[in-house]
């Protein structure tokens, strides 16, 4: 059965024909929007606990209801990982919520941490039916995360099912969203997976980058569990290509490599006095206040605390950065973006809640110079006023300075965020990999095969900065094209093997 | 979590630890590091890899005690585990045939300095280690050194040991009676530097291995940039040696101070 087959077949159970008799599209069309229950401004913007508190069961039954089953559903060509959205939407207007996560599972590995992060307004909810009839999309992520979190905290978590293992060692390099949904999809087919993880945390982005505040580490680490309960194996402290290399991969007879080693470096501007103290890269900010939980008095690892603190860029981890200064004491936390809110990448939902916490936004601003004082400690930035110009090869207005207007602005700390570079790492030791002068690895579009013959690659060393679902759906990709190579195709991917 | 073998005391505060660590035993060369984490709120710090061996699958550690978690890895016992260790990382020494070479070390420097004297001799190097401490006690590793030096020399503060001064004291010694074709340098940043500047006026090609603060090791924050010709460079991924006449020491000292308030 084909995949469309099977979302018609799915759709024409009776109990779905009888769910979508109980109501009329008019009376569902006609129900608003649910809004997200979230924690007061002023509370959260001094704790770490969660922003969003998730949608009630009843709050849920009834968003589900707005869901008009369409025949054909635009809205699964918007997900990456091809989420069957209908059918986990139906069984929670029906009330089988457990059923609703298993649909989940059936294809993302992490269904509570995207129904968190994904930037559904870009994804699944940008094809809903409703905006063509003028309305608001069906809340697809907060439904995601209730049927995920119900069957989390129930106790009774469905463990996927798998095929008989058939022997064959696969290797994954990273364990961050793309890895993690490799190694998911390979794991049910049957493959003996192995991720390897550079740090002593399993997790990558989700757990250095994202903070606690929008993405818990206890959520990540129940879907980890259940990718160890389905026989995936992770091998933390091993970074592929300097503790072990290609050739010991192939001696230990791995027959696949997926690779998915992250965006590494953090990227810098080059302006006078970017390495005096106080001035540093989000990356590491908030791989000191997340991973190493830098903030709790326990934690050995120190971050600093500062009261003044500006974050260059404008995109989700700048917003993170900034909400994690504003919660760690800054009395003043300031985005700094050389474009207009227009053009900013970072969601909408988190501009709005950076805003709600009491977050400075100084748009068309562009730092040229930080100033330190005698200790070699960031006391002021000098900022570039800014217009917009034409639109540039992204689309968006090119920021253009206006001529002598800057302006001093006293901080204690300035958190640059705008970008990161693809971890060289591997292209540097796995030799034979034709890589881009971004450095990122270049892989076949639609197998995402590199040009070493037994070597994938997905999520941001393909990409080179993008979202955790897009990460997400290339493992989904990759896993999917590395099956039919080695099993349907039957042929081994060296040549020699 | 990775086993201690064997645990001895250099000196008062520097402590020797042969750990398990077979893959890294293996991988590693020259130059390398390694990260280490002790307990499950231990910060990630990085460490020098002073010798290897494969056939036990271990390698060395020489840690001096100057912090919080330097203090936690030093009381760990035999038999006791190291939470979390990864390596090899950084950019292997560059070796090759120079000449004369002085290996210019002090402190807990010559840990590092013990496999980079090894590979110089090992290329057909001659090689002189000028070795700096305080003071007697403080002097580490020096049987193991001159098995891979033709010549040691041991310079102390207090001259209670070899001869009297500092480390730039020995080197220009060995300057003043012989061409030295290649310097290398490793200890405290401030020793460095004058390292730098002396075989620099002295137009001796040298490299210095910088320990700047990290967290992950691998590129990913940024924390040990240092600048190096101008240029920002990461130590953990670009170094951690560099062209010593190029690096910003200056810098470096100051960035080397970023927490240390909060210590």
């Amino acid at each position: 059965m084909t995949t469309t087959e099977h979302i018609k077949a799915l759709r024409s159970e009776p109990w779905r024909e009888q769910l979508r008799q109980k109501m009329t599209n008019k009376e569902r069309v006609a129900i608003p929007r649910v809004r997200m229950p979230e924690l007061s401004p002023d509370f959260r913007s001094h704790s770490y606990e969660e922003v969003n508190l998730g949608l009630t069961a009843e709050q849920s039954m009834r968003e589900a209801q707005r869901c008009l089953d369409c025949p054909n559903p635009t809205c699964m060509g918007g997900c990456p990982v091809e989420i069957n959205i209908p059918t986990f939407i139906k069984n929670i207007e029906r009330g089988d919520f457990t059923e609703a996560a298993k649909t989940l599972k059936e294809t993302s590995a992490l269904p509570a941490v995207c129904g968190r992060v994904c930037p559904q307004e870009k994804q699944c909810e940008s094809q809903c039916i409703h905006l063509k009839m003028g309305k608001e999309a069906v809340a697809i992520g907060y439904l995601e995360r209730f049927a995920a979190d119900y069957e989390r905290e129930s106790g009774n978590i469905s463990i996927p099912q798998t095929a008989a293992a058939n022997g064959i060692k696969i290797a994954v390099v990273g364990s961050g969203p793309a890895g993690l949904s490799f190694a998911g999809d390979m794991a049910k087919l049957g493959y003996e997976v192995t991720v390897y993880e550079a740090l002593h945390e399993i997790g990558g982005v989700l757990k250095y980058g994202i903070p606690e505040f929008r993405l818990p580490n206890r959520i990540v680490d129940v879907e980890i569990a259940i990718l160890q309960k389905m026989g995936v194996q992770f091998v933390t402290n091993c970074i592929v290509g300097k503790t072990i290399s290609y050739d010991d991969l192939h001696a230990s007879g791995f027959k696949g490599i997926f690779i998915a080693s992250g965006a590494g470096l953090p990227n810098f501007m080059n302006i006078p006095g970017e390495n005096l103290i106080g001035v540093l890269s989000s990356n590491e900010y908030l791989t000191r206040v997340n991973l190493m939980a830098a903030a709790s008095p326990n934690s050995d690892t120190p971050v600093l605390k500062g009261k003044k603190v500006a974050i260059i860029g404008g995109g989700n981890t700048a917003m993170d950065s900034v909400r994690t200064a504003r919660r760690l004491g800054a009395d003043k936390a300031i985005i700094v973006y050389r474009r207009s809110e227009e053009e900013m990448p970072a969601r909408i939902e988190e501009i709005k809640h950076a805003k709600e916490e009491g977050i400075i936004f100084m748009t068309l601003h562009n730092p040229i110079k930080y100033i330190g004082d005698e200790n070699g400690r960031v006391v002021q930035m000098l900022l570039q006023k800014m217009e917009l110009g034409e639109p540039d090869a992204s689309g968006r207005r090119r920021p253009v300075e206006i001529s002598g207007a800057t302006e001093l602005i006293d901080i204690d700390m300035a958190i640059v965020s705008i970008g990161v570079s693809p971890n060289p790492l591997i292209p540097k030791t796995f030799h034979g990999l034709n890589v881009s002068k971004w450095g990122t690895i270049i892989v076949d579009p639609d197998s995402l095969k590199s040009d070493l013959p037994d070597i994938y690659a997905g999520g941001d060393i393909v990409r080179g900065g993008a979202t955790v679902i897009l990460a997400m759906g290339d493992g989904r990709k990759a896993a999917q094209a590395m099956h039919r190579q080695l099993k349907v195709s039957g042929l081994p991917l060296i040549p020699n093997s | 979590m990775n086993k201690i073998i064997t645990k001895e005391f250099l000196s008062e505060n520097v402590v020797k630890l042969e750990v398990e660590a077979p893959l890294i035993a293996r991988s590693r060369k020259a130059g390398h590091f390694v990260i280490v984490r002790v307990g499950e709120n231990g910060e990630r710090i990085p460490l020098t890899i002073a010798a290897a061996d494969p056939d036990r699958g271990t390698i060395m550690l020489i840690i001096q005690q100057v912090g919080k978690s330097t203090r936690k890895i030093c009381a760990l016992n035999e038999q006791e585990y190291i939470t979390d260790l990864v390596g090899p990382l950084g950019q292997a020494t560059h070796i090759e045939h120079f000449g004369t070479v002085v290996c210019a070390c002090g402190g807990v420097g010559t840990a590092p300095m013990l496999p980079i004297a090894e590979a110089m001799k090992q290329a057909g190097n001659k090689v002189i280690t000028v070795q700096a401490a305080r003071t007697k006690e403080l002097v580490i590793l020096e049987k193991e050194i001159r098995a891979f030096s033709d010549e040691v020399l041991i310079t102390t503060n207090d001259g209670s040991y070899g001869m009297k001064g500092l480390v730039t004291d020995g080197i220009e010694k060995i300057l003043q009676r012989e061409k030295v074709d290649f310097c290398v340098t490793i200890g405290p940043a401030i020793m460095m530097k004058f390292v730098s500047l002396l075989t620099k006026s002295h137009q001796v090609p040298t490299v210095a291995s910088l320990n700047t603060i990290m967290v992950d090791g691998t590129g990913m924050c940024g924390a040990c940039r240092v600048t190096v010709g101008g240029k920002t460079r990461f130590v953990c991924v670009d170094g951690p040696e560099f062209d010593a006449h190029q690096v910003d020491f200056d810098e470096m000292l100051i960035r080397l101070n970023a927490y240390k308030e909060l210590e």
